[in-house]
């Protein structure tokens, strides 16, 4: 069984169309990537499958269990974890309290135990504390947790979005442009760190991406959509020979005049 | 007077104070609309509104001008011009500079604005009742079982009139399609050449304008006005905003005449009166809340993040 | 691998000046040596002042406790609360009717008094914050105005009279009548409002909170139900208020609608925003700011809401953050 599975997706906001009955599935421990030209739909579908959107028909099934009315805190509980596209980091907080935030889903002290700080939620804290700065040792940013994020230069950024992601520990890791606005270095590291996190942390990979040298190094299989719709998938090879996609990516600037 | 009279007494002033709710209401919507900013200032707007009127009206009595409902009619569109002026004011220096600011500082930045009027007034009218002295006879007539004085058919035509002049501007003008255009997409609009601060400015200048007509409107119908006649149509004209769906002109309007229909009709239920008109409205709001949030006009959005 | 350097970042000497203290206070020896001092001159305090100073010290430890209060509504969670003095009022008078009407010992109250400010809490709160974050602060607004109406028009509050012989409490068998007892049991209060403060700013709920303030969608994406927990940081405040409510009444022994107008929601919030939102030393500050503020003032009274209206539009446009700066790295110490 897919990890995760979609069917016949479409989502309309008023009389337009953003996805229109977008199949496809994901099995565990792949890299899988969505590509597609502006305005595809690619961010839309992340929307929807992470609750931010409600889709107007068809299903999203994760681990067999539909995803549909399901809020974005339940989603991420039940084991999907998001990047967003332009960084979303709680700026005036510390690097080490925005990748605490991940574990908030798993841990469950209130206000009666905080207050009187039993021992229970010490050794809660610990853990998140620990988790925290596993995970932001994983992408190799420990030195910098007690700056505050909006400090950080935007490479050490991106880098706290996927530790705070990871912390949730997910089961699957949906990253919105990871490498938007990284450098060829920094893009690098990226790379490597996306195969770590499938290999060593056995966390599947759904992402979205511009940057094609990146997507055809990373992923096994691509998904490419153009107006909300799939036109191709398959391996780099396969898509790359595919006349739909060439069409969608040449005739891409013809169609933004038009828009 | 039997139940039908009753009935249509009642229904006649819960239109005429509905729409005053509207023209207030449609105010805080188009802001909120194109802002996302709920408008703290706008109940203290129209109270301006109706001591602007009050000021020029005294001005018209006194000059040559014999006709009652020329000089009425003359300070409305002095007080709706002035008023704008001070609306778009407002915007340009407490909230332009806060627009990329946190949700929290331009909401508190509202608030200030808010008591600054509303105590400036106070100190101004010495916390006291001013007479709107409009020089209208108080003849009634009747129309079938309703009773009815020349003053109230008036004042309902030109709120209803001042409502299609601004329904018109909105659907027909560009300017209405800029300002449904940064509803949408404010950076986006930017990009695509709209100016932007215009718009806003427009919006503030109409929505504070027809604020000021039904404070001057609301002087002429009750006859006096008070630094803090605000407070509450402030309220309500939210409730009917929410009613009607925020962010939507016709929702207003007719959120407005919904709960001026709904309040006059309450306050006949012995148990309710007038003392508690304003909690029934209340109460009303926090029940549309919980049931239909996004009024009666709105659809469920999906915001784009 | 390229060195990356953190941004420059420039204090002005305040802001230096508060960050070299956090720094000393990471040092336990320098803390508690100053927390011990600063306890010991406010313990001995009553017998060294005059009534009218000791007045006035009850009333900004009672600043203190209701600003911490709405600290947590408005800094933590990043809500605007307009009708904090209704829930004060609403513990005020549970404890007032109680014990005015029904003779209950005011200990005895206290339970109710919180029951009561969840209960209002829960009826204002959730109809609202399951929806836009921003529709909280006129509902409250309307909610200020609809409690004052409703105690001036039902006779149990006693109408616009109010309620007097609210019996003074008694504590291990002293009958707290003097304003030096007052003055000790607003200290402790205040002193429970800042611990329970700090405890809740470093804790999971605390953190949360502060998450969906800067970003609620990112919020969400994290796991964090953005609803439940904003609801409970509106209602673990409302009780703050509730409870500081409660203690007003019996101080004064008499409560009417015009101890709770929307003028007192706005010196509250007014507080919290001069000293710095979210920031527990700023809202302390800003508390005594607030208290001391009229008294050396006190000719200026009509003007004093245009005053605090022209205060709070300039900080906004240009120091958000209020008086007290941000911190610019954490402590290290934990």
């Amino acid at each position: 069984m897919a990890l995760l599975e979609i069917r016949d997706l479409t989502l309309r906001f008023g009389g337009l169309c953003a996805i229109n009955g977008l199949s496809l599935e994901i099995e565990e421990h792949s890299i899988r990537s969505l590509i597609g030209p502006n305005g595809a739909g690619k961010t839309c579908v992340f929307n929807c499958l992470t609750g931010f959107y409600k889709p107007s028909s068809g299903d999203m099934l994760f681990q067999g269990a539909s995803l549909i009315n399901k809020k974005p805190h339940f989603v991420t509980y039940r084991g999907m974890a998001r990047t967003f596209q332009n960084l979303r980091l709680f700026k005036q907080l510390s690097v080490l309290e925005n990748v605490m935030s991940g574990m908030h889903c798993r841990t469950n002290s209130g206000f009666f135990s905080s207050v009187l700080r039993t021992k229970g939620q010490q050794a809660e804290e610990k853990h998140i504390r620990e988790v925290a700065e596993e995970c932001l040792d994983f992408v190799g940013i420990l030195d910098k947790k007690h700056h505050m994020a909006k400090n950080l230069p935007y490479g050490d950024q991106r880098r706290v979005e996927w530790a705070r992601a990871l912390a949730t520990q997910p089961k699957l890791l949906m990253l919105d442009e990871p490498a938007a606005g990284l450098n060829r270095e920094e893009k690098a590291r990226l790379i490597e760190l996306i195969a770590r996190v499938r290999d060593e942390r056995k966390i599947t990979i759904f992402l979205i991406e511009h940057d094609m040298s990146l997507v055809m190094k990373v992923s096994e299989k691509i998904f490419v959509i153009d107006y909300g719709t799939k036109i191709a998938e398959g391996t780099v090879r396969e898509v790359q020979d595919n006349p739909l996609v060439v069409e969608a990516y040449l005739g891409k600037e013809e169609q933004e005049d038009a828009v | 007077m039997t139940l039908w009279e009753i009935f249509l007494q009642q229904l006649f002033n819960g239109l005429l104070i509905g729409s005053f709710y509207g023209l207030v209401a449609i105010g805080y919507s188009m802001v909120y609309g194109i802002i996302k900013l709920l408008n703290f200032a706008h109940a203290d707007i129209y109270m301006g509104g109706a001591f602007v009127g009050l000021i020029a009206l005294s001005f018209f009595a006194d000059s040559a001008i014999g006709n009652a409902w020329l000089g009425i009619v003359l300070s409305l569109l002095i007080s709706m011009f002035l008023i704008g002026i001070l609306g778009v004011l407002i915007q340009r220096v407490a909230y332009r500079p806060m627009l990329k600011a946190p949700r929290l500082s331009i909401l508190i930045t509202a608030l200030a604005v808010s008591m600054l009027l509303y105590n400036t007034v106070m100190l101004l009218t010495h916390g006291q009742f001013r007479p709107f002295r409009t020089g209208l006879t108080h003849d009634s007539f009747f129309v079938g079982a309703l009773r009815l004085t020349e003053t109230r058919v008036v004042l309902l035509v030109a709120a209803i009139l001042l409502m299609f002049i601004l329904h018109q501007f909105v659907t027909r003008s560009m300017y209405g399609k800029a300002m449904r255009a940064i509803s949408l997409d404010r950076d986006t609009c930017q990009l695509m050449g709209i100016n932007v601060y215009k718009i806003v400015a427009i919006t503030f200048f109409v929505g504070s304008a027809l604020a000021a007509a039904a404070g001057v409107m609301a002087g002429v119908f009750y006859g006096t006005v008070h630094f803090y006649m605000g407070f509450f149509i402030g309220l309500k004209a939210f409730t009917a905003a929410v009613i009607g769906g925020i962010g939507i002109l016709p929702g207003a309007m007719l959120g407005g005449l919904l709960l001026g229909l709904l309040e006059s009709f309450a306050t006949q239920i012995p148990f309710i009166g007038s003392v508690w008109q304003n909690v029934f409205s209340f109460v009303f709001l926090i029940l549309f809340l919980i049931f239909k949030p996004t009024g009666i006009l709105g659809r469920a959005e999906s915001e784009r993040m | 691998m390229e060195q990356i350097k953190p941004k420059k970042i420039t204090l002005n000497p305040f802001e230096k000046v508060v960050e070299k203290l956090y720094e000393l206070f990471d040092n336990n020896v320098l803390r508690y040596s100053v927390l011990i001092t600063m306890t010991a001159f406010l313990v001995y305090l009553p017998r060294a002042s005059s009534l009218f100073t000791q007045e006035i010290m009850t009333n900004m430890f009672f600043y203190v406790v209701v600003c911490l209060g709405l600290n947590i509504i408005v800094g933590f969670a990043g809500l605007l609360h307009l009708g904090y003095a209704a829930f004060f009022a609403v513990g005020a008078y549970v404890t007032g009717i109680m014990s005015a009407t029904y003779g209950i010992n005011f200990w005895l109250t206290l339970p109710f008094s919180i029951v009561a400010a969840i209960i209002a809490g829960l009826a204002i709160g959730a109809p609202t914050l399951r929806l836009r974050g921003d529709y909280l602060a006129i509902v409250t607004l309307g909610f200020g105005e609809i409690i004052r109406i409703t105690v001036r028009n039902v006779g149990i509050t006693g109408g616009a009279v109010g309620l007097i012989g609210i019996e003074r409490p008694v504590f291990f068998g002293i009958v707290l009548n003097q304003i030096s007892h007052f003055y000790y049991m607003f200290f402790i209060l205040s002193i429970i409002a800042i611990f329970v403060s700090y405890r809740l700013y470093d804790s999971r709920l605390g953190r949360a909170w502060q998450y969906i303030r800067e970003d609620e969608d990112a919020a969400a994406a994290m796991g964090i139900n953005v609803v439940t927990t904003r609801l409970s940081a509106f209602i673990i405040g409302s009780c703050f208020g509730a409870l500081a409510g409660s203690f007003f009444a019996v101080k004064m022994t008499a409560i009417s609608p015009d101890s709770f107008m929307f003028i007192h929601s706005i010196m509250i919030l007014l507080a919290v925003v001069l000293g710095g939102m979210g920031k527990i030393p700023g809202v302390v500050l800003g508390a005594i700011i607030v208290t001391i503020f009229p008294e050396i003032s006190r000719d200026i009274g009509q003007y004093r809401l245009i005053i605090f209206a022209v205060i709070l539009l300039v900080l906004m446009i240009y120091r958000p953050q209020g008086l007290w700066p941000d911190r610019q790295f954490q402590s290290t110490k934990k």
